[in-house]
């Protein structure tokens, strides 16, 4: 194990090779189960302290993609190299030691967290499983996380419901901070938040990107948001990566028409906006 | 010149939560909504946007106090019977909600969703109902009218789902629609054509359309009017394209230049963003709701609470920058 932390430093620190992931739909009456191929021979790297964004319309298959990286479900063929280890492979008590490694963020914070569970609870919930430290080190590293993420450590025993969406999600990036994680995978966490709060979040994501160089894989249909933050954008369509490259060059020199279409949704609103206000 | 269609006089909307306490979520509104028009209402979540348009239609919770009035075609919708706000609702004034996987029924076909409405307003018979149903599909852009007619809800993709809701909307013929946020849950390619159907139906049949949304560029180019709502208060209005051009009051300044700011520029510098959160509605301070994160704050904001200023014709705005 320790010869492959080293060779870590030198090799990406995620390398996907020949993703795929079929999924059975659901059988009816004289009606047979078909195959589904929701992740299509997927393969991409990614380096230390870089931001990768996974564009595409719905069901193309972003979400399974993300699904399958952090292992939440199994792929059917293909390998994850986190830092020279294939995770593909891996069962559930070799996992363990990476999951840590790995956090994800999802849509709706609301329904990614009990309810009933006060701030605290939530945020050293992956402690306590991962059986980190004391009770008093682990309150220390939550108040710690949540001046961190921008919340006052004076809220820790308030309950999910006294917090507003933006609040929410700065307590799932707390939460998913507290294994000090290596990749960050972030599935529409912006989605039906505000403008404003939109940019704080985007803005908390490039700060603790630049303190702990984190890495993150960033789903999301806004393009525009999404170029904002990545260094490098895949676009996705039915199960494959159909043209991935630096941000730069798939916003102004998109070759495929998925693509292409996508980018001019994202340039639509801009010319509607130098009609109507001329500030683009 | 007309007169409004809908006229909205110092509407108050205050919840009183099981916990305690008491939340205004609507603050002495005044609005007025002329025949045909698009207007446009801009606020964020916490903004009391939802509650106007539960408001306009009496859809609110039995334990929230409302005052005020809601004149709507000369009747004041406040204190009309339940009888008639029923006839009103879904004929007169119909809603497009948020959620449409929500609001549409799972269990019963699309084609009777739609009828359903027909046999709640007009007296038409079963055959002219069913010619309509088919008729407004068409409407709304639909090719293989055959198929959606009897499908269920789980056979519809997210755009679908919206254009269905906007059938029933538009299957009275109302003179109103309130749409409220009707294109957040669709991804950004689908934005655009939901819009450009809705647009094009209420110019079509001149009905009024009040649009509700966070995101100030589905407005640009679409509204005549635009109203900016903060914390239970209009903080200003006036024609949609003089406002984006030049909004006046700090914080409509400060969310135009957000959905410009997500737009453009570059990588690796702070995307622009407005600090801190909309006041808690529970612990209400005095002076001007957006005085914490203000930018151009002024010693009397904190204590004093903007009146509506007009500083040039048609344009209202609340802040004290404005004053003498």
């Amino acid at each position: 194990m320790a010869t492959e932390t080293i060779k870590a430093n030198h090799s990406p620190l995620l390398r996907v090779c020949g993703l795929t992931k079929h999924y059975w739909t659901s059988g009816r009456v004289w009606r047979k189960r078909t195959l589904f191929t929701a992740v299509d021979d997927i393969s991409f790297e990614l380096s230390h302290g870089k931001t990768l964004g996974l564009v595409g319309s719905s069901g193309c298959g972003k979400s399974s993609l993300a699904r399958c990286v952090t292992r939440l479900e199994g792929a059917d063929a293909g390998e994850i190299w986190l830092e020279g280890v294939d995770i593909a492979r891996l069962n559930s008590r070799e996992l363990l030691p990476y999951r840590s490694q790995i956090q994800m963020i999802f849509q709706d914070p609301a329904t990614a967290m009990n309810p009933r569970m006060t701030a605290a609870e939530i945020v050293q919930e992956p402690l306590l499983i991962q059986r980190r430290g004391t009770s008093a080190e682990r309150q220390a590293r939550t108040a710690e996380l949540m001046r961190e993420v921008g919340l006052s450590p004076d809220w820790m025993n308030r309950r999910i419901t006294e917090f507003s969406g933006g609040q929410r999600q700065r307590m799932a990036i707390a939460r998913a901070l507290s294994l000090q994680p290596k990749l960050l995978v972030l599935d529409e966490a912006f989605t039906g938040l505000d403008l404003s709060t939109q940019a704080q979040i985007a803005n908390l994501l490039l700060d603790l990107q630049a303190t702990h160089s984190l890495t993150y894989i960033l789903i999301s249909h806004d393009l525009s948001l999404v170029a904002r933050i990545a260094d490098e954008i895949a676009v996705m369509s039915a199960g494959k990566i159909i043209e991935l490259g630096p941000v730069r060059q798939i916003i102004s020199t998109p070759t495929h028409p998925v693509t292409q279409s996508l980018v001019t949704s994202h340039h639509g609103f801009r010319v509607q906006h130098a009609a109507a206000g001329g500030f683009a | 010149m007309p007169g409004p269609l809908l006229h909205v006089k110092d509407l108050r909307v205050r919840y009183l939560p099981e916990s305690g306490g008491k939340v205004q979520a609507l603050e002495g509104l005044n609005l007025e909504i002329l025949p045909g028009e698009v207007t446009g209402i801009l606020g964020e979540s916490g903004s009391g946007k939802s509650t106007l348009a539960s408001t306009l239609l009496r859809l609110l919770p039995a334990s929230a106090e409302c005052s005020g009035c809601v004149v709507f075609e000369g009747e004041d919708l406040l204190t009309a019977a339940e009888s008639k706000l029923r006839r009103i609702r879904g004929s007169k004034i119909a809603l497009i909600p948020q959620d449409p996987a929500v609001s549409l029924n799972p269990v019963t076909r699309v084609g009777e969703q739609i009828s359903e409405v027909l046999r709640a307003h007009l007296r038409l018979s079963r055959s002219e109902r069913k010619q309509r149903v088919r008729q407004l599909l068409v409407e709304v852009g639909f090719e293989d009218v055959d198929r959606i007619v009897d499908a269920y809800l789980h056979q519809l993709s997210g755009g679908q789902r919206q254009r269905v809701v906007i059938a029933q909307a538009i299957a009275c013929r109302p003179s109103l629609i309130i749409a409220d946020e009707p294109t957040s849950k669709l991804h950004s390619e689908l934005h655009c054509q939901i819009l450009a159907l809705l647009a094009n139906t209420v110019a079509q049949h001149d009905t009024a359309l009040l649009l509700i949304t966070h995101d100030p560029t589905i407005l640009a180019g679409f509204a005549d009017r635009l109203m900016v709502m903060y914390a239970g208060r209009l903080i200003e209005q006036g024609p949609a394209e003089s406002v984006m051009r030049r909004p006046l009051h700090p914080y409509t300044r400060a969310l135009i230049g957000l959905s410009h700011g997500h737009t453009s520029g570059n990588r690796a510098s702070h995307l622009p963003s407005i600090p801190g959160e909309m006041p808690n509605p529970l612990h209400v301070m005095p002076g001007c709701r957006f005085e914490p994160r203000c930018s151009e704050k002024m010693g009397v904001c904190a204590t004093t609470d903007p009146q509506t200023f007009s500083p040039e014709s048609s344009r209202l705005v609340s802040c004290l920058k404005y004053g003498n």
